[in-house]
Parts: structure tokens; sequence; C-alpha cells
């Protein structure tokens, strides 16, 4: 059949992906989940607790620390968790629930670009986000720059991969977009409580604060708030995240299907 | 057929490429509009068959797709705004949007008023006209009989014939059927007596004969022959729907509940 060969197009055009990139971003735009919860949302609240002076006197229960310094860590877990469990999930659930990946999977573009497509405009918008959040903080409400930099940008990425690697898995397992976003905020509510969002973790019983240091975002939370501080974050928070990438990286892989 | 699912038995080639093995070579030259199937809602309809556009090597000119398929007018809508028809038809560019040497059509029609459903036709005509083999999944028996050089008649997931439709309808070995209302009463054997008729029968005020051969001629020839005329006359040929229910065994119309259900 080596005729058949001379009649064949070359593959699919690597302009593609660009083009499926450029689409996608329009998708994102037009329906703006991501963009309100995990962008606009979390700056609102940086503003209002910026501006509320009780917010920026040092407190004894929290060590001497102010509560917008504690919250500060907590937004950015707070923006990563949004994109990661409920942006990027209910998109891609919403593509296999009408049958869209299935049509992709019937042309010469693997249905794998559509996920990574997804990823980097969640990843974007995260960026976004975060230089946002940290160049105001820094700028405009006095946090300060992060002690030790290089321990913070450590943090961070492993914080965006261990919340993405969970929101992977759910939008590996999730069928439709109901199921995505359920999971998500199954996921979400407690996520954020070991976080912190609702009272820090230095006020938390001896039993909760242990849970927490084991949560990806309560782990992350320390990391960032050690490295603003100026200490590099300690082993056990960075494995205990990677661990999460891991886990939920290899289970999202296993589990992924595109019908 | 084209690797969405993979065979439970038996080897299947597509342009002499395995659609397990050779998936990304085949979905280059193939171009597939699957049932249940959509687009992103937040999309515009240009959007994307450009996006299509830009997955083939080889394209089709999008505007052109676009004209063919009465979407010209619709590049600015959005694809959740679009009626059943309209999404059908773009379903319908984007399998040729990458000008395949083999389309496979899923129930191209269902849903599309007759005008749309002509329009379609005609266009499917054009393609094949190209030398593109296009292979249809249709429920409409007139549809097939129209359009296609050969047919499959599917039973149960099972092929039951492969002819051309006219071999098909002659293999089925259907009756064919006259149906008129007479000028004046006549006796009946005037038309049992003839070699052609197999039975006769009276419906109100119309007659019903069922035969063989030249069954009109023969009818009307021995009706004139006795001074009567037949108005209202009706020809039924075999069909394929006919040809269906001889070769199945079974009614055309429960099939179609059964799937629809």
């Amino acid at each position: 059949m080596s005729a058949h060969a001379v009649l064949l197009p070359a593959r699919t055009p690597r302009s593609a992906f660009g083009k499926l990139l450029q689409s996608e971003t329009k998708v994102a735009w037009r329906v703006p989940l991501g963009l309100a919860l995990g962008v606009a949302v979390p700056i609102l609240v940086l503003v209002v607790f910026g501006l509320i002076p009780a917010m920026n006197k040092p407190a004894k229960s929290l060590g001497g620390l102010t509560y917008f310094g504690v919250y500060y860590p907590i937004l950015i877990g707070f923006v990563i968790a949004i994109l990661s469990l409920i942006s990027l999930p209910t998109h891609l659930a919403t593509y296999r629930q009408q049958g869209i990946l299935r049509r992709m999977s019937a042309t010469p573009v693997p249905p794998a670009w559509m996920l990574a497509a997804q990823v980097i405009i969640n990843l974007a918008l995260a960026v976004v986000a975060l230089a946002i959040l940290i160049v105001s903080a820094t700028a405009g409400f006095g946090v300060g720059a992060p002690g030790s930099p290089g321990g913070f940008t450590v943090a961070l990425i492993l914080t965006i991969a261990a919340m993405f690697a969970i929101g992977l898995w759910i939008s590996a397992v999730a069928r439709t977009a109901g199921s995505a976003g359920a999971i998500g905020q199954l996921f979400l509510y407690p996520l954020l409580f070991f976080a912190g969002v609702w009272f820090p973790q230095e006020r938390m019983p001896p039993v909760l604060q242990h849970i927490s240091e084991w949560s990806p975002l309560g782990a992350s939370v320390r990391a960032l708030q050690d490295s603003m501080q100026g200490t590099f974050p300690s082993a056990a928070s960075l494995l205990i995240l990677a661990g999460w990438a891991v886990l939920f990286g290899f289970l999202a892989v296993r589990f992924f299907r595109w019908e | 057929m084209i690797g969405l699912r993979s065979p439970d038995a038996g080897v299947i080639r597509v342009m002499g490429l395995d659609p397990q093995a050779d998936r990304d070579e085949l979905h280059a030259i193939v171009g597939a509009q699957l049932q249940a199937s959509a687009l992103p809602g937040q999309l515009k309809a240009g959007e994307i068959v450009d996006l299509y556009h830009s997955f083939y090597q080889a394209a089709a000119d999008p505007e052109e797709i676009m004209d063919a398929l009465g979407l010209a007018g619709k590049r600015t809508s959005y694809y959740r705004s679009l009626s059943g028809g309209l999404k059908q038809r773009l379903s319908v560019a984007l399998a040729l949007i990458g000008n395949p040497r083999v389309a496979v059509l899923d129930e191209m029609t269902t849903g599309l008023d007759p005008q749309a459903r002509r329009d379609t036709w005609h266009l499917i005509e054009a393609v094949r006209n190209r030398g593109v083999t296009m292979i249809l999944v249709t429920h409409y028996m007139e549809e097939a009989e129209r359009l296609c050089d050969r047919i499959a008649l599917l039973d149960r997931g099972r092929i039951v014939a492969i002819d051309t439709p006219e071999r098909l309808a002659d293999r089925a070995g259907v009756d064919k059927r006259v149906r008129f209302v007479p000028s004046k009463t006549f006796d009946d054997r005037l038309l049992t007596c003839l070699p052609e008729v197999r039975k006769l029968e009276h419906e109100g005020q119309h007659v019903i004969i069922t035969g063989v051969g030249e069954l009109a001629s023969a009818v009307i020839l021995a009706l004139a022959a006795a001074g009567v005329t037949a108005t209202e006359l009706h020809l039924d040929t075999a069909n394929l729907e006919d040809a269906f229910v001889a070769l199945t065994g079974r009614h055309f119309h429960d099939e179609i509940g059964r799937i629809h259900r």
C-alpha cells in the first residue's frame, strides 16, 4: 500500500495549535468564569483588605503578623484554587459532555492539544492575577517583597503544579460540566478552609492544624509565609506540595477519557 | 471506520490505512460529520470554520464551503444561536473543509427542512463529482436512492445486502402496485385474467392492483379496450423502503421507532 503514502498530505500543520489557543482564549473571554472568579474577585478582596486600617496592624494572636500579611498568601492560594479546581475542569468537562472533544478526535489534531490549550490559558490567567496581586500588595499596601524570593518562587510553582494536577484529575473523571463543578467545589471549600480563609491556621485547634499541614493549600500558605519572612520554606511543606502534584498528575493521566 | 471505536473482530482498512494504528494519517484525509457532537457555543460559525481549516494541510477555501452550504450570512453568528438546521450544515462544512478523499456523513440531513435538505444533496453531489468518496449514514430511503451509487443495508448492526439502489429493489422482488379510480364500474375478471395481475382489491372507489412485469400498461390497455378510463392513476414501483422490509423481514417504521427512542 505504499502508493497511498504519496497521496497522503503531511500531518497536522504546526500553526493549528496557535489557532486553537487563539479560539480557546476567545471562549475564555466570552465565558469569563476564570477571569471573574480567579482574577477579579481576589484583586478586589486584596484592595478592600488593604484599605481597612485594622487589617494592617500587627496582632498578638497572629504572632506579630498583620491580618493583611496573613491573608495575602491565602489570596494567592485562592487564585490558584479557583482557576485549577473550577475554571479548568468546568471547561474541559463541558467539552467532553457536548462531544466537542469527540469531534476533535476525528481531525488530525490530537484532543490533547485542547487540554494543553486550556491548561495554558488558565496558567496565563494565574500568572496575570498573581502578578497584579504581588505587585499591588508590595507597592501599594506595604507588604514588602518576599524575604526569600527563591523560596517564594519555588513555593508558587509547586502550589500551581499541585493544584493544577488536582484540577486535571477532576477534568479526567467528571463526565458532565455539572459533576465537574460539584467535584471542584467538594475540593475547593475544604482546601480553602485548611488554607485558613475562614480563620487563620495559627488559631486552629492542633488536630485541624495537623490536617492543614498535609493539605495542598495549607502547605502552600505555610511555605509562602515562611518565604515572606525571609526563611526558605521547610522541606516538609515543599515535599507535601510535590507529593500532591505527582499523585494527582498520575491519576489524571491514568483516568483521562476523551468521550 | 475513522478509529473512534476499536473493532470487536476482523480487519478494517480505509485507503490502505488502519484506523487504529494510522489514526493521524487517516484523519488528514477523512472528513467526518458525527452525530451527537457539538462545537463550542461561544465561538462564531466563521471562527469555527477557520479553526478547523487550520487543522488540515490542503484545506478547502472556507468562504467557498460556507457559501455552498448557505452559511455565508452566518459567519458572525454564535454557534449556540444557530438553528438545528444551520448547526447541521456547519458540521457538514467541517467534514468537507479538509478537502478529504473520504467523507463520512452521519445523518447529515436529519432536522433539515426540505429546501435545506435539497441544497445539501446538491452539495454532496458536487463534492462526489470531484472524486471524493462519500459515505452517508441515513434513515431516509429516498435520500439513499437519490444520492448513492451503492447501498449497504444495515439491520441491527449487520450488513444484509450491498448493491446499487435499483438492483437492491429488484433483489427484494417486491410487487408493483397500480391504484386508480375507474370512470365506470367494470367486471373484476377483465383484469384478474391478465398474466401480470396477481391481486385485485377495492378500497372505497379506488381499485388497487398488485402484480409483476409491465403491470401499468397491461392494466390500462385492458381497461381502454373495455371503454374504461383510469383516473387518479398512481403507480408504486418497488423502492428501497420495500426492499428494506423484504430483506430484513421487518417493517421500516418499526426500525425508525426503535432507533429514535
